[in-house]
């Protein structure tokens, strides 16, 4: 079982239940839900477009009006309204329908979706908003995940009545360093204005020319810039607000979407990567309510690039003579196994970085382990924490690689810079570092080393310093799990192919233990974590399927999400439902 | 489960096989009378007789790309035709069009569009979903080459083949 507990506070008081009757069968709700919300959790779909569960309600899009209807009160003078078969009192409809999004729920009341009243009102709400919407789909980015195609299809007309010119507004204009802004495609419905002053606290966006030609646009010395600004991108209904580095790149409906966590600090934020044809076009935020809510920091979602890059190692050097030449997995493995045994355990240091997932910081381990090395650490990496998502370690994985090689991070690394120098150590295995930059070795202290070994994805100045160097995979190439800054346990997924010849990090350590000790018996990485689950008390019971999307929480920390604490407070208070 | 034809039942004449053959050579001698008497000829002497000239106005050619009267390139990369191709023989890398350029409104055209005629099927999906009438089948049956690679044709060739198309796109059109 995980170490983890259940939080053991007070139980909590039991819900009130209330009656409601949805299309005309009764159903029970906790009092206060909002409408919309009963209504999703009974299988409703409600066509909304202003309304977003983490943002305030203001209820101005009027695409979610339902029919309401109150029970029935005595008369003066009688004693017993009239009653339904199911003993409820009989619902007086109302002649004019409300928004589900900011009305709640209370005993006794009826809500139709389907009648004949709502399906008007949704006929005429969306003529409205398509009124003056360009018929620019085929160029737009929004188009195949768009809210105004989806319920255009279901509650539009075919054809426009609208005879007179489409209002004419700014298009194609650069609102930040990350956002392109089409104002003729906006519906007015504020959600990005509500996440930049509520979320981001970066209130730079408003609608002025309020009437027929109310324009989206920043203030005028001012432009989306923040961190989380593209956050406005995924929750635009429509096309009006489109990311700049996404743009034109490839039609929404070609991605593949690989559910995966973000590797840029250790929050772990849960993503999407969209791909096609093993090239990465975006990434997303995915909701998970422990780790990042809906959002996710801009830096993080467009640290891409370099997985298709130039930079990548694309197969094993061998480095003869001060040049390296291209050589075959086996012979480089080959080559680093003899440099290995020839070395005696107190001469050979290991550098494991905190990306490394738990799989392949446990085969580090037991590679050291197999070899008898004692001086094993990874880089601590740190840089500036904000006050809504991003952490101060930017390792992603340092929980795990305490929890794993039970070391603290960059204890070991100055002893073993100084017996460099003093030429105690002449063998190190680099793994995903640059021992040159973040490290803090000198190229004289690498020049001193008989072997570096360097496995990494990207080409820099440490691998042309090393005696062999092995491409590895990056973050979106390969399986595996991390451990958060909050503890939790999360999944990696490959949503791309590794480029050239580049292996998984755990596959090239199960090889290079292979070379060097003949043991092994890991095929898959399944096999590798239940290895690890074996041999870690605090993964035992544990096994990658029962990981799930969203991750487990694994060890016990004090920390908190900034956040979250926020939506937590705003649920509290009843301006959000969360 | 097995269903079992039911075999017609031959007479013993029939069985011998001799009045289909006589039939048979009954067609092949009419033939030979026509050929000698020069009424015979129905096949044509392709490629040096060719029958352009009577392809129906439904033909479906090759597949091209059109620029409109002002030689704007009228596809937008919007993608549809590659997503609704059968055998998938269309490739299109999409980009933003220049700031600079006269039809920078325009915002999205192809950077590249490639269509694998090895791969084309000649269906004519493309130009039936295509929003913004770019992509016309147009007459040319005759597409061939000695490598694979001269079989795609990229844009610069699309175009060539497409030419320019006047006139409102019908589609948009309320007079249509």
């Amino acid at each position: 079982m995980s170490t983890a507990t259940q939080p053991s506070g007070p139980a909590a008081p039991p819900v009130d239940l209330v009656n409601v009757q949805v299309n005309g069968q009764w159903l029970k709700f906790p009092k206060g839900t909002r409408m919309i919300e009963a209504l999703r959790q009974a299988s409703v779909e409600v066509p909304h477009y202003c309304y977003h569960p983490k943002l305030s309600s203001p209820g101005n899009c009027r695409m979610c009006l339902v029919e309401t209807g109150m029970p029935a009160r005595p008369a003066p003078g009688q004693t017993e309204v009239e009653k339904d078969e199911h003993g409820f009192a009989k619902i007086m409809w109302s002649p004019r329908a409300a928004i589900a999004c900011a009305n709640t729920i209370s005993e006794g009341i009826g809500i139709r979706t389907e009648s004949t009243l709502v399906q008007e009102c949704r006929k005429g709400v969306m003529e409205f908003l398509l009124i003056n919407h360009p018929l620019d789909c085929p160029i737009c980015d929004q188009a195949g995940e768009c809210g105004l195609q989806e319920f255009s299809v279901e509650h539009g007309r075919g054809t426009s009545r609208f005879e007179e010119n489409k209002v004419k507004k700014p298009k194609h204009k650069q609102i930040g360093p990350r956002i392109t802004l089409d104002d003729e495609r906006c519906i007015m419905c504020s959600r990005c204005i509500r996440f930049t002053s509520e979320i981001a606290d970066d209130p730079v966006l408003g609608f002025t020319e309020r009437g027929s030609y109310t324009v989206l646009t920043t203030h005028p010395d001012k432009e989306l810039a923040n961190n989380y600004s593209l956050n406005t991108v995924d929750i635009c209904p429509v096309g009006a607000l489109t990311s700049s580095d996404f743009r034109f790149s490839m039609r929404v409906w070609f991605l593949k979407d690989t559910k995966t966590v973000c590797t840029g600090c250790a929050r772990g934020c849960n993503m999407e990567i969209g791909s096609r044809s093993n090239v990465i076009h975006r990434q997303t935020p995915r909701e998970n309510n422990a780790v990042n809510s809906a959002w996710m920091c801009d830096q993080g979602r467009l640290d891409f690039h370099f997985v298709n890059s130039e930079a990548r190692l694309t197969q094993p050097t061998l480095r003869e003579n001060g040049i390296h030449r291209a050589a075959t997995w086996q012979d480089a493995l080959a080559k680093a196994a003899t440099a290995l045994q020839a070395a005696q355990p107190s001469q050979i240091a290991i550098i494991a970085s905190g990306r490394m997932t738990n799989e392949e910081l446990f085969l580090t381990k037991r590679l050291a382990d197999n070899l008898g090395v004692t001086h094993l650490d990874i880089v601590p990496r740190t840089g500036e924490a904000d006050n809504y998502l991003v952490h101060a370690d930017k390792n992603p994985n340092t929980a795990g690689a305490r929890l794993i090689l039970g070391i603290d991070p960059g204890s070991q690394l100055q002893t073993i810079k100084d017996k460099i120098e003093r030429g105690e150590i002449t063998t190190v295995i680099a793994l995903q570092e640059n021992l040159l930059k973040k490290a803090g070795f000198s190229e004289t202290q690498l020049g001193k080393l008989q072997t570096l070994i360097h496995a990494h994805v990207l080409a820099n100045s440490s691998a042309a310093a090393a005696s062999v160097v092995f491409p590895l995979a990056t973050y979106a190439e390969k399986r595996g799990t991390m451990i958060n800054a909050t503890g939790r346990l999360q999944r990696l997924n490959n949503a791309v192919e590794p480029v050239g010849e580049a292996r998984s990090g755990w596959e090239f350590l199960r090889d290079l233990t292979l070379a060097v000790t003949g043991q092994n018996g890991l095929y898959s990485i399944e096999d590798v974590f239940k290895t690890l689950a074996a041999a870690v008390p605090a993964f035992t019971g544990l096994n990658l399927g029962k990981i799930g999307d969203l991750g487990l929480p694994l060890l016990e920390t004090t920390e908190t999400i900034p956040v979250l604490e926020r939506e937590k407070d705003r649920k509290a208070k009843g301006i959000i439902v969360g | 489960m097995a269903y079992t034809v039911p075999r017609p039942k031959l007479s013993l004449l029939e069985r011998t096989y001799f009045p289909t053959l006589i039939g048979g050579l009954k067609i092949t001698l009419g033939h030979f009378i026509r050929f000698v008497q020069g009424k015979g000829k129905v096949t044509m002497s392709y490629p040096e007789e060719k029958w352009d000239a009577s392809l129906p106005e439904h033909y479906r050619g090759a597949p091209t790309l059109v620029t409109d009267e002002h030689e704007r390139e009228r596809c937008v990369a919007c993608q549809l035709c590659e997503f609704i191709c059968p055998p998938r023989a269309i490739t299109i890398v999409p980009e933003q069009i220049p700031a600079a350029d006269k039809f920078a409104k325009v915002e999205k055209r192809p950077k590249a569009f490639e269509i694998d005629m090895i791969r084309c099927i000649y269906c004519g999906m493309c130009e039936e979903v295509c929003p913004e009438q770019a992509i016309f089948l147009r007459k040319d049956y005759a597409i061939t080459g000695t490598t694979r690679a001269e079989m795609v044709h990229d844009k610069t060739r699309l175009y060539e083949l497409g030419g320019i198309r006047e006139g409102l796109v019908n589609k948009w059109n309320p007079l249509k």
